[in-house]
């Protein structure tokens, strides 16, 4: 039987053991009429072997392209040690660490991944990561309200990737919690300033910044942290980890820094694996740590008096607060986390500004040949770090499935969820993308948009 | 202790293979906006980083190292192949914005991963967006609160929840927008009938239940629990923490359940990874779809399609950017089709005997069940009351002395209904030498606690620490590391 050990002659010693006859009797206290063993979908057991091959065919009919599209998920270079070490046993099969001596492997780590957050984001404290990017948004808005105390109100740009500000809404909405949205300037695709300055009424308990924005531009963080904190609001900063390696980290965006630090912990060597899993991460000031949701690790001492590891500030958690937790969160993302911690040290300082720099010299490079197209032009006058949106004369659906049946990726679509960006597509070129493949990405594009 | 990682660290230490080669300029983007300080994260060589971390894997308890019976968290083997398939290329590879085109096989999957968990829970549609127990549960209040104003019953604000329930649920409540009503327990275990229905009404928007409960046994008045709450207006909301124990036996849905979340996690074998990630994803009945969150994968003439907002108007919402945890739901996916058909109901047999046999065996050891008159589910409670009157042994000294025998320690001290108590979940993948090998360490650690009582006491002895200080943990918190603190 697969994974199930038992040979008809234990199961027998282990029913007389009981003193019942067969394994049914075991289930008496369920009242008949409830029992249904009848499955009408489940198809019979396959073997290794054979679910082996059914995934090598599915994987294989999904292809491999060559991806230009980022938006919240990017292909970055992953070390081979990443995975190898992160899938040992004794990391993927582990539960979390409820019993501290007999998991010390999982909380040194998770110490050592919250330094490295903390340090990547110049904030004073990490939490041992959420679910994903948007829902640690959502989150961190309710840490924010929860630290304001009644004030009920978020100012959330536009600039922010749209599927964060609807999952956000999802998950605050039954709470009493209002998100304004705030314009950007068609000029320059950033938050716009003068219309910002209106939104601050009484009741804002948060701004939210993303650095860099949905449209791969960078905001002008140090006038808005110190703006919102002039009008007593908080400040969530939504970053790219990766970014900060070499852009200026949230913990020293104006006068004081941002207050909750959160994002998409993917770029740190999470494969895309069509949207998760990945894991949220959450960092802020010390002043507001109690409000903070999640597992949280700290260093403390044995009964002997040497360092150790283990869960802490477990009294805001549900498992013992209940009602009154800061969230219902019950894990975090240990295994992802284990994958990132893994990713940070390979890679250093050094790697990661590398990679950085790299996919900020790529995309430029791809909007340098893409917009030698005619017909194709950058729609925002902003720096950008590693994506970009062109306005394309061209149908977008058709041009987006005509270079796929390319083998290429061409970018996201913006009309969606943007009035006014119709023709838009979001570009992203990671390192990981060649000189030739941008080449090739140039050329289909040349000809589509030539049709007209 | 092993050194942490940034102690190995060395200035100017590069790891040249995962350094990307070239000079890219980033003079274009301004002074104002980039980083002035190098961010404090390790400086080490490929090799110092394998050995560190795999080093710390060995400080580890884990499925594949030690039987790991942790009440309700199903703690049962992770089939190697269910990580290989997940991580082939096509699957891992694939960015989750690329057009559906592009996704057919792990589409394929995916859907067939729904229609399989519509079947075992016996539920009309699955959602498989919510990315853990926590959020599947968050999602069911939701669409129960969704389905209510939909209605414009806007006076049920209350959620009934039985008092010895998983703690996230009066927290799902609570982030929901509802107030919590406990319901209390009778000493058989079953929920107390009677006060369920001095508490049911008008306000009632629904009632949250685990069954088998958090007590370890099957709730025997469910048929009645469901009408009493549906005649009066609310809805019943299923937490399928438990689900290891009637898999394949009894559907949620012909209980009366009308949501449900599933733990794949627990139930479906997927990797716990150090806490998370996990898969809980929901399944309604009828009345309940239209609010489902988004997206959904829908087939559509022999096409797998993600459906969105704009199809499903009445939707929740949205949970996170993408769509769920879809690699961790690839490994349910393949572990189900392992178990297949007969393979199903199989789990919950022997899961359920092996938590009969043990229960049986340390009971006859001399150790107290907390409800001796039921029959175990997938799990149990025995409680170490007398023997903490009689040595001043408690089930934490219990648990950490069975560290030292090389058994993980089973849940302690939930739920909280029973005093100084072990939930005791051992999964069917555990052969009978395992549950025989726990059984001996309990009764000798029984004799210890009599004969030798400071060395239960002082617990454990073989492990990388002894026990630590997690009052001092709160107090001085320590959570990120600098250089000569402590």
């Amino acid at each position: 039987m697969p994974f199930i050990p038992h040979t008809e002659e234990e199961t027998r010693k282990m029913l007389d053991a009981i003193g019942v006859s067969n394994i049914d009797e075991l289930f008496d206290e369920i009242p008949a009429d409830l029992i249904n063993e009848k499955l009408d979908y489940v198809p019979p057991a396959m073997d290794e072997a054979g679910i082996r091959r059914l995934c090598k065919n599915s994987a294989q009919s999904d292809g491999h392209y060559v991806n230009f599209i980022g938006a919240g998920a990017y292909e970055h270079h992953i070390p081979a040690a990443v995975w190898q070490v992160a899938t040992r046993g004794e990391f993927y099969s582990a539960y979390t660490p409820y019993q501290a001596e007999a998991s010390q492997g999982t909380l040194q780590l998770l110490y050592e991944y919250q330094t490295m957050m903390a340090s990547l984001t110049a904030m004073e404290v990490s939490n041992a990561s959420l679910y994903e990017g948007a829902s640690a948004l959502a989150e961190a808005v309710l840490m924010s309200v929860r630290a304001q105390r009644k004030k009920y109100r978020i100012l959330m740009p536009e600039t922010i990737n749209p599927a964060y500000r609807e999952t956000t809404e999802t998950i605050v909405k039954n709470q009493g919690i209002t998100i304004s949205n705030i314009d950007y300037s068609g000029d320059t695709g950033t938050i716009d300033l003068g219309q910002l300055n209106d939104q601050f009424t009484d009741d804002v308990a948060a701004l939210v910044i993303p650095q860099p924005n949905y449209f791969g531009a960078l905001e002008q963080v140090d006038e808005l942290v110190d703006l919102a904190h002039k009008q007593g609001c908080l400040v969530i900063a939504v970053v790219n980890p990766l970014s900060l390696a070499i852009l200026k980290a949230p913990g020293e965006w104006g006068e004081n820094g941002a207050d909750i630090v959160v994002g998409e912990g993917q770029p740190l060597g999470i494969p895309l694996s069509s949207g998760g899993p990945y894991f949220g991460f959450m960092c802020c000031t010390q002043k507001i740590v109690r409000q903070m949701p999640g597992r949280l690790i700290g260093r403390t001492l044995d009964a002997e008096g040497k360092q150790g590891f283990t869960l802490t500030l477990q009294a805001r958690e549900q498992h013992i607060r209940r009602s009154k937790a800061t969230s219902n969160i019950c894990t975090n993302q240990g295994l992802m986390v284990t994958a990132a911690t893994l990713y940070m040290s390979l890679m250093g300082p050094a790697g990661m500004a590398q990679a950085a720099k790299a996919s900020h010299a790529n995309t430029r490079l791809l909007v340098e040949k893409l917009t030698a197209i005619d017909g194709v032009e950058v729609v925002f006058n902003s720096p950008f770090f590693h994506e970009c949106v062109l306005r394309i004369d061209s149908p977008l659906d058709d041009l987006v499935r005509e270079i796929t049946a390319e083998g290429i990726i061409a970018g996201m679509p913006l009309g969606a969820d943007f009035e006014g960006l119709q023709d838009c597509l979001l570009v992203c070129a990671t390192e990981l993308r060649t000189e030739e493949e941008m080449d090739n990405f140039a050329l289909h594009l040349e000809r589509i948009v030539s049709k007209g | 202790m092993t050194e942490l990682i940034f102690e190995q660290s060395t200035a100017g230490r590069i790891n040249n293979a995962q350094y990307q080669s070239g000079t890219f300029s980033i003079d274009d983007l301004p002074q104002a906006l980039l980083r002035k300080t190098s961010p404090a994260l390790p400086e080490v060589s490929e090799m110092q980083a394998v050995r560190h971390y795999t080093r710390l894997s060995q400080l580890n308890f884990a499925i594949d190292t030690h039987f790991y019976p942790l009440g309700s968290c199903t703690m049962k083997h992770n089939p190697r192949i269910c990580n290989e398939a997940a991580m082939y290329d096509g699957f891992s590879g694939r960015h989750p914005l690329s057009p559906a085109s592009t996704g057919q096989g792990v589409l394929s999957c995916l859907y067939d991963l729904q229609e399989i968990l519509k079947d075992i829970s016996g539920m009309s549609e699955v959602s498989l967006a919510p990315m853990a127990g926590a959020q599947g549960e968050f999602t069911g209040i939701a669409m129960i609160r969704a389905y209510h104003e939909a209605r414009a019953d806007d006076a049920r604000q209350e959620i009934l929840v039985p008092d010895a329930a998983h703690g996230t649920n009066p927290a799902t409540a609570v982030m929901c927008g509802y107030t919590v009503k406990e319901i209390p327990t009778l000493d058989n275990g079953d929920v107390d009938i009677d006060a369920l229905r001095a508490a049911v009404g008008p306000q009632t928007a629904g009632l949250m239940l685990t069954n088998p409960s958090t007590l370890g046994v099957f709730e025997r008045q469910i048929t009645e629990i469901a009408a009493l709450v549906h005649e009066a207006g609310g809805l019943l909301y299923y937490d399928g923490a438990n689900m290891n124990a009637i898999l394949g036996k009894v559907k949620p849905g012909e209980m009366g359940f009308d949501v449900i979340h599933l733990n794949l996690h627990k139930t479906f074998s997927t990797p716990h990874g150090g806490g998370g990630p996990g898969a809980g994803p929901v399944g309604v009945s009828k009345r309940l779809v239209p609010f489902l969150p988004v997206p959904r994968i829908a087939e559509s003439s022999g096409e797998y399609v993600l459906l969105d907002k704009n199809d499903c108007p009445q939707s929740i919402g949205r949970l996170s950017c993408f769509m769920g945890n879809t690699g961790i739901l690839l490994r349910a996916w393949i572990y189900a089709r392992m178990l297949g058909r007969e393979g199903m109901k199989r789990v919950a047999d022997y899961a359920t005997l092996n938590a009969n046999y043990m229960k049986v065996k340390l009971e006859q050891g001399g150790f107290d069940m907390a409800y001796k008159s039921r029959r175990a589910t997938h799990e149990f409670i025995l409680t170490l009351k007398k023997e903490k009157t009689e040595t001043g042994v408690t089930a934490m000294d219990f648990a950490k002395r069975l560290l030292d025998k090389g058994y993980h320690a089973p849940t302690t001290y939930f739920p909280l209904l029973v005093p100084e108590c072990f939930l005791i979940e051992p999964t069917e993948s555990e052969s009978l030498e395992e549950l025989d090998g726990f059984i001996a360490a309990m009764e000798e650690i029984r004799r210890e606690s009599v004969e030798q009582t400071e060395l239960v006491k002082s617990a454990p002895h073989s492990l990388p620490v002894r026990r630590l200080d997690d009052v001092r943990a709160a107090r001085k918190l320590d959570v990120v590391w600098q250089e000569d603190a402590v």
